[in-house]
């Protein structure tokens, strides 16, 4: 499958800043789908509201863009609706993690078949870069002039507590990981999440030293640790300060039953 | 098995239950609430049996949204609930008029303001059902004022809401959806179901003929929708383009108001009386009993509240010099009455209103309408 059969060349060139991971993303998207050989027209795309929520909008298939936190409710309502599609949602960490936090922890309770891919990028990118949940602690934005003084959630370590079946956190620098993680979630009964450490220069960035894109990358390079060699693994996984830890891998694959139509 | 046709006597909510199977509800997904929650476990109970999906959410705006994706997974779909949780479905409401998504939503309305009287009977609801979402746009609203209502217009609702893909909503309230009564299946039910496309050209989604509607394109069949609740082109493409927003939201409202003498409904009885009492929900049937115990009460019972049916009542109330309001709020569906009562130039209507949580006695709204307060 070419790039474009996937995605909508009439709605290029997409509106994604310079130096942000949501490309990156979107193309190891389209290396899983297609080496999975799965039908676009059997999958519905479903997404919320920021950036990571409007990569739906240039696949080439069934997608809804939904309100803001709402895109788990709305991906329950298409599978359980229709159990012969494939569900997979775009969501960021605004969506995930703050306005839509209570259905991301029930639709991993209830373990509905559908994937997520959660792109991190620590702040409200859409909006002009307010702290977010996932905001590492002490780091600013336009919310948090003075630095953020609370701690983040560690949305991998929520997504386990909660029942989801399978799930994985990479950096966008880790692309064969990351393909292969969304192979997995796709293939996986049940509700897997897959979150994606990503950089924005622009709103994240800017207000942390790391203007430059290159500079993102290597940060993602210097706090990204792999879970076996984590320090912090076992109680932690994510270290909560900007200086932290972002531990990466997969961290639990499972086999519960997912919920099924009941007819 | 569907209720079958014939006379049975059930509680309002029960009834609403074997109306929405009889209309071809196959996914319904809600929150516990009083009082509406008999809706919900009437259906927990009902849904598998007839072949369709029951879901509790964990809270009314995952249950709306759920019900919005199913709705575009192609099936007939509804949620229940009362004041607290209708008000958080707001946002909601407005997406799926903004994204032409049939649902029905099922309002049981309790005493207000906040938590209010859960188990008591108010009418509050009814601005909120029409402008509780941010923007302009169109919702359908039904008032039930009897078990037969709760069935017939439960129906209605339904087939109302895939004819024009607005959301539709049965405005009931706990008198309505806790009594007991009679009612009728009949043999001969109307279903409607939804226009759908069938053919694949993916950029014209939301391509409209002169009914407004545009036939939806349901997920699954390999039309490669895009729906969003952006502002949006006919491809379902959004846009910051005016002219195309200006074009839509006009459309959107033109759908129902263009159709309004379809979707509108009031019953009158005599007519043209001295005394013309206006009601819906409840408080009709105390109304109706004001009105058998005296000679010149004639009752308007509204079964439509929104689009407002304005003409039909025009013509109900025509030549009356007393028009008086009965309702269980402040005053809410008075201020339509008002405009209609000022344009035919049939006196300054006046509103018998309670807030408490109970439905006034027959003897009070006569007295009131003899005394006049």
């Amino acid at each position: 499958m070419e790039f474009f059969d996937l995605f909508r060349e009439d709605r290029w060139p997409h509106m994604f800043c310079p130096g942000c991971g949501i490309g990156t993303v979107m193309n190891c998207f389209h290396r899983a789908f297609s080496d999975l050989g799965m039908d676009q027209d059997r999958t519905v795309f479903v997404s919320g509201i920021g950036c990571a929520s409007r990569v739906i909008g240039y696949i080439r298939a069934d997608s809804i863009h939904t309100t803001h936190g709402r895109a788990l409710a709305v991906a329950t309502g298409i599978k359980l609706a229709n159990p012969d599609l494939n569900v997979i949602v775009f969501s960021g960490d605004g969506d995930i993690g703050a306005i839509g936090g209570n259905h991301f922890i029930n639709a991993a309770r209830r373990n509905v078949d559908i994937s997520v891919f959660c792109i991190n990028n620590y702040i409200y990118g859409m909006t002009g870069g307010q702290a977010s949940t996932t905001t590492p602690y002490k780091s600013f934005s336009s919310t948090t002039p003075y630095g953020s003084k609370e701690y983040p959630f560690d949305l991998a370590e929520v997504a386990v507590a909660s029942g989801a079946n399978y799930v994985a956190r990479w950096t966008i620098r880790n692309v064969k990981e990351l393909t292969t993680s969304m192979m997995k979630a796709m293939q996986k009964k049940g509700f897997s999440f897959v979150e994606i450490a990503s950089p924005c220069p622009t709103s994240f960035g800017r207000r942390n030293r790391m203007a430059d894109p290159t500079q993102m990358f290597e940060w993602l390079k210097i706090v990204s640790v792999r879970k076996d060699k984590s320090q912090a693994w076992g109680l932690d996984q994510l270290d909560l300060n900007i200086e932290g830890r972002i531990t990466i891998g997969e961290f639990i694959e499972r086999n519960r039953s997912p919920y099924g139509m009941i007819a | 098995m569907k209720l079958p046709p014939g006379t049975h006597f059930m509680q309002g909510n029960e009834a609403c239950v074997e109306a929405a199977l009889w209309a071809g509800l196959i996914f319904y997904a809600g929150y516990p609430i009083t009082p509406s929650t008999e809706i919900a476990e009437g259906l927990a109970m009902r849904m598998p049996e007839e072949g369709g999906a029951f879901l509790q959410m964990e809270d009314e705006i995952a249950s709306i949204s759920a019900i919005i994706g199913a709705s575009w997974a192609g099936v007939k779909a509804m949620t229940a609930t009362s004041g607290p949780g209708f008000s958080l479905m707001q946002e909601s409401i407005g997406y799926a008029a903004m994204t032409e998504t049939p649902i029905v939503i099922v309002d049981v309305m309790r005493g207000g303001p906040s938590t209010g009287m859960p188990t008591s009977v108010g009418q509050g609801d009814v601005m909120q059902a029409k402008y509780g979402s941010h923007g302009d746009y169109p919702v359908i609203a039904l008032a039930p004022s009897s078990v037969q209502d709760m069935f017939d217009l439960t129906i209605r609702a339904f087939n109302l809401s895939e004819k024009y893909r607005v959301p539709t909503i049965l405005l009931s309230d706990a008198e309505v959806g806790h009594m007991r009564g009679k009612f009728l299946v009949p043999r001969h039910i109307e279903i409607v179901d939804r226009r759908v496309r069938t053919d694949k050209v993916w950029h014209d989604g939301f391509a409209y003929d002169e009914s407004l509607v545009p036939r939806m394109p349901i997920f699954g069949k390999g039309f490669r929708v895009h729906v969003t609740g952006l502002s949006h082109d006919i491809a379902g493409y959004p846009t910051n383009d005016t002219e195309v927003n200006e074009e839509l939201v006009r459309r959107l409202q033109d759908k129902v108001d263009r159709h309004s003498q379809d979707i509108c409904s009031v019953v009158a009885h005599r007519p043209g009386s001295k005394h013309m009492l206006v009601a819906y929900g409840s408080p009709s049937l105390a109304a109706w009993e004001a009105m058998m115990e005296n000679e010149d009460f004639g009752l308007v019972d509204l079964k439509t509240l929104w689009p407002f049916p304005h003409k039909l009542l025009a013509e109900a109330l025509s030549g009356c010099l007393d028009v008086v309001m009965v309702e269980l709020n402040l005053g809410q569906v008075f201020r339509e009455v008002q405009r209609v009562a000022c344009d035919i130039g049939c006196g300054k209507p006046r509103l018998f209103s309670k807030v408490g949580g109970d439905v006034p006695k027959p003897s009070e709204i006569s007295s009131f309408v003899r005394g006049g307060v």
